[in-house]
């Protein structure tokens, strides 16, 4: 028993550096979303004259009068709906579009398929600061600009080829023998999408939802372009970038906004951590 | 207008949804009426019609486009030959512009990619290696426009002798005695590393959950034999793990170059390009919006598009090899 529990202490001291390095690691990458989740429940006075860190030290004086503040003063509770508002079509529509397309890349023979595909490729690293003098022509023209509609179409073309393309890699990876029988026992190609491709993808679509998710929510240049300074349309990112330029010092609001636009994304990592992994991995490695 | 917001949300959650599947039961319910031959050859298109349609509106024909207006005026009415381009060449501001986007590139990849390797390899030899990578890979969640904020914060500046509030300055004015604090989004000898150094903090996880994964892939056999023979941590590392991850390296490397080549959010939020910070797509967007010349910034824009297209044809390239 002892040899066994000082064996164990020699691994962990012999370890020890190794831990240290870890640890330290660890803190380097908490402590900047520590600090800002703590100020964002400091009164403005006290952040502006000590660290954040101060607030561990009596007295303890936290408040939650900066979320009021920047909810009812700084367009913040609207910019969260924005936000919402633009995500959620601008994610289902990718999704879907993409999987009729994977569905035919995969599984229906037609010419010009490969070259398409190779297309597809290259579109992925597009820039899309090369898209957006034309289509905000466009927008002009069709009065897109500044609606939820316009920014949920830019966003599903601009989400459409990793999309297509990550879903291909896992429906074309199906068995042909569940397709085969599908088709003996008489179902169509509506069937066979809705009924088998769709369920049976369900991991390589919640990983895309996820990315393409967190993609919109996170995005600042689409809406910047697209839905222009109107106020009513605009969503958290833009709102936030707004407020740094015109409040400069204004931690308490500044705080307290970032903090409210991360709750989902941060939320979203913990629970769907392995969606997220395996969409970075189909995405990048299997390429 | 809340009421008339939500409305217009929930009308869209489930109208595009209920218009999609519409549309493909209405699209296999027409190619059943057709004639076998023509069936065949028009079914494989509707499925993927919509798809190429977003891609020709919003991104083919914008492309195109967009190098033809780089070779026009700044309202588009008169071509101008390549006086854009030069432009792009030779601006003070573009250069230097260019100048930090060689800096990214350099610095950001490298320290992305060896960051996250050494991280992969450590967390790989203790038991809470995932707790300890979840930390490393939290920022890849939130928006660079909050990672923004979240730096400014951390680099706050006081003058000497007053209370630091931002924690950069603070850690470094505790640990070494007679550290003067920096302005670290100011001092035009600093603030491109400060920058950088928050693209770092968001996409290190990014290149350490690849390159773990690959880490997971190399057999323990082919690690144990080593040990077995002898060979120290540090041989096993450079003559076993790094060529072994060589080609998965180099993917993450060339997706590490192309979003250096784009970025835009935290330069806009943390400096706007001020005091010597402007990057490439930043000064894209002042053409654009603040001075609107279209011809320069489709011209800024192309010669982003020249910078990634190495990038694009090793994708395709490796696509083939893959299929091939």
């Amino acid at each position: 028993m002892e040899t066994r529990f000082s064996s164990k202490l020699v691994n962990a001291v012999r370890k020890g550096p190794l831990h240290a390095a870890i640890l330290l690691i660890c803190l380097i990458w908490f402590i900047p979303t520590f600090g800002l989740f703590v100020s964002s429940f400091r009164p403005a006075n006290l952040i502006l004259t000590t660290g954040w860190w101060k607030a561990f030290k009596p007295p303890f004086v936290f408040t939650l009068e900066n979320y009021y503040k920047v909810i009812t003063t700084s367009n913040m509770g609207r910019s969260f709906i924005n936000s919402l508002i633009i995500s959620i079509p601008s994610t289902v529509m990718p999704v879907i579009i993409a999987a009729f397309a994977a569905y035919a890349f995969s599984w229906m023979k037609f010419p010009g398929r490969d070259a398409l595909f190779l297309l597809l490729i290259g579109l992925l690293v597009v820039p899309i600061q090369m898209t957006l003098i034309p289509v905000l022509r466009i927008f002009n023209r069709l009065h897109l600009t500044g609606t939820f509609f316009g920014i949920w179409l830019a966003h599903t073309a601009y989400g459409l080829p990793f999309a297509i393309y990550l879903l291909r890699n896992f429906i074309g990876e199906l068995p042909v023998s569940i397709f085969e029988s599908a088709r003996l026992d008489g179902a169509n190609h509506f069937d066979i999408f809705f009924r088998l491709v769709l369920p049976t993808s369900m991991p390589a679509l919640s990983s895309l939802a996820t990315f393409q998710f967190l993609w919109v929510w996170n995005d600042l240049l689409v809406a910047l372009i697209y839905l222009g300074g109107t106020p009513t349309v605009a969503p958290m990112t833009v709102t936030i970038s707004n407020l740094v330029n015109s409040y400069g010092g204004g931690w308490e609001l500044l705080t307290s906004a970032a903090f409210i636009s991360m709750i989902l994304p941060i939320m979203m990592f913990f629970f769907l951590q392995r969606y997220f992994v395996h969409g970075i991995l189909a995405g990048s490695v299997k390429g | 207008m809340y009421l008339k917001t939500l409305l217009y949300g929930v009308l869209a959650v489930v109208g595009v949804p209920v218009v999609l599947i519409l549309y493909s039961y209405l699209i296999e319910k027409l190619v059943d009426i057709l004639k076998p031959e023509v069936r065949r050859w028009l079914r494989p298109w509707l499925w993927i019609i919509p798809a190429v349609a977003f891609l020709g509106v919003f991104l083919i024909y914008p492309v195109i486009n967009t190098i033809i207006l780089s070779l026009k005026n700044a309202d588009s009415t008169k071509f101008v030959g390549l006086k854009n381009y030069l432009f792009v060449f030779t601006d003070r501001n573009m250069l230097i512009a260019m100048r930090n986007n060689l800096l990214w590139l350099v610095i950001f990849t490298f320290f992305t990619v060896t960051l996250g390797l050494v991280i992969a390899v450590l967390t790989d030899r203790v038991k809470y290696e995932k707790v300890a990578k979840a930390f490393v890979f939290m920022p890849m969640a939130i928006s660079f426009v909050a990672a923004g904020v979240i730096w400014k914060f951390m680099y706050e500046f006081r003058p000497k002798g007053t209370a630091q509030i931002g924690t950069v300055n603070a850690i470094l004015t505790g640990l070494i005695p007679g550290f003067k604090p920096q302005a670290w989004l100011f001092n035009p000898a600093i603030n491109n590393f400060a920058l950088i150094v928050v693209g770092i903090w968001m996409w290190t996880g990014f290149c350490m959950v690849v390159l773990s994964a690959g880490l997971k892939g190399i057999p323990t056999t082919i690690l144990e034999a080593a040990r077995i023979d002898g060979a120290t941590e540090w041989k096993i590392f450079w003559r076993i793990i790094v060529p072994l991850l060589k080609s998965t390296i180099t993917v993450i490397a060339t997706t590490m170059v192309i979003n250096v080549l784009k970025v835009f959010d935290i330069v806009y939020v943390m400096t706007n390009g001020n005091l010597g910070t402007e990057v490439i797509a930043n000064r894209m967007y002042k053409e654009m919006f603040s001075f609107h010349n279209f011809g320069r910034a489709s011209a800024i824009a192309t010669v982003l598009l020249l910078a990634i297209t190495p990038m694009m044809l090793i994708n395709i390239k490796r696509f083939g090899q893959k299929r091939g």
